[in-house]
């Protein structure tokens, strides 16, 4: 039956079984990727002076890569609370913007489903479920199917590379300390910047490079970050 | 389990829920202002160059060749872990030529 629109007329929205599995197979890709990179953030967690335990329930109950990652670069093995806190929250912020997308079609859902799904919002599944949406397939179960199999995975996989005890030496040889700067690179090449948002960028790097030769500690990305998006929010007024 | 990493962790973790949830409960209260939506839209990416400079910065040729091996792998390819092997292989490698130092 074809449809006009992006809503299916007829469809309410579920909450099923069926549902949450076909969000684990949609996002498939996403749970093998999960699982490496989770491999490679148990070998960096290790190599910054994480213990393995510590690694593994950051990964459970974090399940954010990219702000693991930048923990583990601002804070090393002493993780300072306030700095590794507010680099969290800049690298997460996004979830605020995809969160706010869910709720036309979440509208239907319990408190507990809906608050339950959202522990799972990652960018994958977020997309895929988007996507299902629009198609007109409204069991809502599919976020956070798709998402406890990456955070599963992701889990394991910190798990496994913590495992692997590469000693320092070898890690340099190999570049595994490197991992995470590389990791950082494809994060921003895929965020596509506009050469509008490439003004915040430079400013942070400007800043943040300042930050680092003149200040003592871990705040000089933070900073540089303030300043980026600060220099965001004060473009967008202009432009309103 | 060192219990001021433990305390990390959980307020890590209570933030980072917090994002999740966050965007949809704040959005039946209240509407972000355009300067508002910029900032978190580009807190991400300011926080990732951030890390990001002055590490190349204070690296060596190998480290900085390295990044823009694996941000040309990732435009070309459109995949993370691609991104990442290419630049992992590319320090190794560099790092191989020149003595530890």
């Amino acid at each position: 039956m074809r449809e006009g629109g992006g809503i299916a007329c007829g469809s309410e929205t579920t909450f099923t079984w069926r549902g949450a599995v076909r969000g684990a197979r949609g996002v498939l890709p996403l749970v093998v990727s999960s699982a490496v990179l989770g491999l490679l953030f148990g070998v960096t967690a290790r190599d910054m002076g994480l213990a393995g335990p510590e690694a593994v329930l950051m990964s459970a109950l974090v399940a954010a890569g990219a702000s693991q990652f930048a923990a583990l670069e601002i804070g090393g093995e002493t993780l300072p609370l306030l700095a590794v806190v507010l680099a969290t929250l800049a690298v997460n912020a996004r979830h605020l913007l995809m969160g706010a997308t869910l709720r036309e079609p979440f509208a239907k859902l319990t408190r507990r489903q809906i608050y339950g799904s959202l522990v799972f919002l990652s960018d994958g599944n977020w997309a895929f479920s988007l996507r299902e949406f629009a198609a007109g397939r409204r069991d809502a179960a599919v976020l956070a199917g798709g998402g406890a199999a990456m955070f599963s995975a992701w889990t394991v996989g910190t798990a496994l590379g913590h495992g692997a005890s590469l000693g320092p030496e070898a890690l340099w040889r190999w570049g595994a300390d490197f991992i995470a700067s590389a990791f950082f690179v494809a994060v921003l090449v895929s965020f596509r910047p506009s050469r509008a948002e490439l003004l915040p960028w430079a400013v942070a790097g400007a800043t943040a490079w300042a930050g680092a030769v003149l200040l003592e500690g871990h705040w000089y990305p933070l900073i540089g970050a303030l300043a980026g998006a600060a220099v965001a929010a004060w473009r967008a007024g202009d432009a309103a | 389990m060192r219990p001021e990493v433990l305390a990390v962790i959980l307020a890590m973790a209570l933030v980072t829920y917090g994002t999740r949830a966050g965007g949809y409960w704040l959005m039946g209260l209240v509407s972000p202002s355009p300067r508002v939506v910029a900032a978190l839209r580009a807190a991400p990416g300011a926080l990732l160059v951030a890390m990001i400079v002055p590490k190349v910065l204070a690296g060596g040729a190998a480290e900085t060749v390295s990044v823009v091996v694996a941000a040309l792998t990732m435009a070309v390819s459109r995949n993370e872990l691609a991104a990442i092997a290419a630049g992992v292989a590319s320090v190794a490698a560099l790092r191989s030529l020149a003595p530890m130092p």
